[in-house]
């Protein structure tokens, strides 16, 4: 399952990254956050109205915002 | 010892590390930008316990030495004295977030590393202890072999220690210079030994529901949370009109009062007149604005403080993403609502370049405070100050309405530019979002000083100068016997000539008068006009009237309509142009951004006036 499917509230590890389907300058920036393999993250908050974008992502004790493009490039397993 | 000693504050974003900067240095600051690039230099001095003073710098929050914006290339670039003028820094305060260490320890370590005179301040441990998160600072300053200072920047708690910490660092690095920690350039190395090293340092951990987190199931509701957003922009909007009325009439009556005080004190003439007419009428009559641009950035700085900011972004971002922006955009359009040039300067977070440039180009339509005092007069003049219902004024209705005008077109030229000039793959967004904090009266306040003190410098030097130069323009030549003055005047020439320009667009002369002087900023406009017509009203019988009465005198109310919609999206601000050719490197995009914005400001205000007329106001 991909990060931007996983249900609200729901823990999760991610257990791979497609880093090449995401810009450059975006990967690093993703990985300064922390979101990279191995990390334990749930999904917060969904966009405004219908939306469903952005996602608010809890990873650690940080909560980061991106977009659902980002979320589809990393796969998670619940745990 | 005499020479001032150096140090400097680094970590990732949202470390609490101006709050700690405010609190180490106090009112003792410095803000200036670093050479070649615009972003913000801040500087001040913090007292040994000694004695001796240091020069702090807060740096640009950072997520390490690897530079993806240009702010962290700056941070990069000063700690390892590779930036040209800027000294390297003796001592390197690392701030951290007590609460979330896994994530601030990994650019921790890379600066530890480096093996220079390094303290850590461990920042935010009150809102830690909040979240049920106990620490144990000599277990972290164990792992990390650099001293460890718990500290409360809001609450002044542990700065005299770190002040006492930064003092030895210097001592010991004189003796010792560094030499142990070889640094790990993995990333992913780095990451797993800071987790280690903040679950060691973790004493106990209660998982209670985080208050942050309950806030924000309200505030980023799909829902309610951009109903809240909207109601809260209304909310300061309707603030920055009715609140500041009783400072600004108190102001009005001071002016009023100098103006009375140096007519009686000096004998008639042109001496006098400059003072009165000239100086006082027309800066007087931007001064009073004041209270309006203060609650504007107030409610600006506590946002950002209070953490909402981050979340305005969040829930705005799929409404830029629509326009092909990224709610990264919202913030540095915020800002522009108060002065179009820190705006484009904070694009510089915006990674994406034609993202960032789309943004540039669209902020001046933001409405800026020099606006304030243009839209207050004409429409303290002539919209009658009734309610709509709902404690709604019709006057901050228009006001309102103004704001959303300089939204809606900002949008659809985003729109229009995302698929032309600008042209390019979609952008993303990705955004820490900060924990929530009560912001701090003091922080507020220094921030409100320093905007303060840069509305009234400007007051004082280049609206001073344009209002002394239009003054005298208007008064020479003197005119013949039964000559109209302004018509005689230099300037009032060129009004003439540039009224034929406007004239379609129903601008009589003083409006274009008004105009010229109001391109090096907005606010002039309602000093040139004061000016103008307590020149014309010299000759009356009547004296210097109010300028709103002066107003209603000589314009009609599609006039005053079409002059506001002119304001919404003129470029009138040189300040803006240049820093748009600084930002951009060169003219082509400040060229462009004149030419685009005076052709909507010409086909705004022509639509309304005729618009206007045709409906018989």
């Amino acid at each position: 399952m991909t990060l931007d499917l996983l249900p609200i509230g729901q823990d999760a590890r991610i257990v791979a990254v497609d880093w090449a389907a995401l810009v450059a300058e975006e990967a690093q920036r993703l990985q300064a956050l922390g979101l990279d393999a191995g990390a334990r993250v749930s999904v917060a908050h969904r966009g405004v109205f219908a939306g469903r974008d952005p996602l608010a992502i809890t990873v650690g004790r940080m909560t980061v915002a991106l977009r659902r493009v980002h979320a589809r490039a990393m796969q998670v397993e619940p745990v | 010892m005499s020479r001032l000693r150096t140090a400097a504050l680094v970590g990732n974003p949202n470390a609490g590390k101006s709050a700690l900067f405010n609190a180490l240095t106090g009112a003792r600051q410095k803000i200036a930008n670093y050479p070649g690039v615009t972003v913000e230099r801040k500087a001040g001095r913090l007292i040994l316990p000694s004695g001796e003073p240091v020069e702090l710098t807060d740096l640009p929050g950072s997520y390490g030495l690897h530079a993806t914006s240009p702010d962290e290339e700056v941070t990069a670039r000063v700690i390892l004295g590779q930036y040209p003028g800027e000294t390297m820094p003796e001592v390197l305060v690392v701030v951290l977030d007590a609460s979330n260490l896994e994530q601030h320890l990994v650019f921790a370590q890379e600066i530890i590393a480096l093996g220079r005179p390094t303290v850590v301040a461990l920042n935010m441990v009150d809102l830690a202890e909040r979240d049920g998160l106990v620490l144990d600072p000599a277990a972290l300053e164990q792992a990390l072999g650099v001293p460890v200072i718990p500290t409360v920047a809001v609450r002044r708690r542990g700065l005299d220690a770190l002040a006492a910490a930064i003092a030895s660092a210097e001592a010991r690095a004189a003796r010792d210079p560094g030499d142990h920690h070889r640094p790990s350039t993995d990333l992913t190395e780095r990451r797993v030994t800071a987790q280690a090293i903040a679950r060691a340092a973790i004493v106990s951990e209660t998982r209670q529901h985080r208050l942050h987190a309950r806030i924000d199931r309200v505030l980023l509701h799909p829902w309610l949370g951009p109903v809240i957003l909207f109601a809260l922009l209304f909310v300061v909007f309707q603030a920055v009109f009715a609140g500041a009325t009783p400072f600004a009439d108190g102001l009005e009556a001071a002016a009023g009062g100098l103006h009375d005080a140096v007519q009686g004190a000096m004998a008639p003439g042109l001496v006098r007149d400059l003072i009165t007419e000239g100086v006082i009428a027309g800066v007087g009559s931007v001064v009073v604005f004041l209270p309006q641009i203060v609650i504007l950035f107030f409610f600006i700085l506590a946002m950002e403080a209070s953490g909402y900011m981050a979340r305005a972004a969040f829930l705005m971002d799929r409404m830029m993403a629509g326009v092909g922006l990224s709610g990264r955009s919202f913030i540095p359009l915020l800002s522009s609502f108060a002065c179009a040039i820190p705006g484009i300067m904070a694009t510089r977070s915006i990674t994406d370049p034609k993202d960032r440039l789309t943004t540039i180009l669209i902020a001046p339509m933001m409405t800026c405070s020099a606006r304030l005092p243009v839209y207050a007069v004409i429409i303290a003049a002539f919209i009658p100050n009734r309610a709509v219902g709902l404690g709604i004024g019709l006057q901050g209705l228009v006001l309102f309405a103004l704001y959303v005008a300089g939204v809606v077109g900002a949008m659809a030229v985003a729109l229009l530019l995302r698929r032309s000039v600008t042209k390019g793959a979609a952008s993303g967004f990705i955004m820490e979002l900060p924990k929530y904090q009560m912001p701090r009266a003091k922080d507020l306040f220094i921030g409100l000083f320093q905007r303060a003190w840069i509305f009234l410098r400007r007051a004082g030097t280049i609206i001073f100068t344009v209002t002394v130069v239009l003054w005298l323009l208007l008064n020479f030549p003197r005119a013949q016997d039964g000559q109209d003055q302004v018509d005689a005047s230099i300037a009032g020439q060129i009004a003439n000539g540039l009224a034929v320009v406007v004239e379609p667009i129903g601008f009589n002369r003083d409006m274009a008068l008004a105009l010229i002087p109001a391109m090096a900023a907005r606010e002039v406009a309602v000093s040139s006009l004061a000016t103008t017509y307590a020149v014309a009203a010299a000759d009356d019988e009547a004296g210097a009237q109010q300028l709103g009465a002066q107003l209603k005198a000589h314009w009609t109310l599609p006039m005053a309509l079409a002059f506001l919609a002119w304001f919404v999206f003129a470029p009138q601000c040189m300040s803006t142009i240049a820093v748009t050719r600084r930002e951009t490197n060169g003219w082509l995009w400040p060229s462009f951004m004149l030419a685009y914005l005076f052709g909507l400001a010409y086909l705004a205000a022509g639509i309304t006036f005729w618009a206007a007329t045709a409906a018989g106001l």
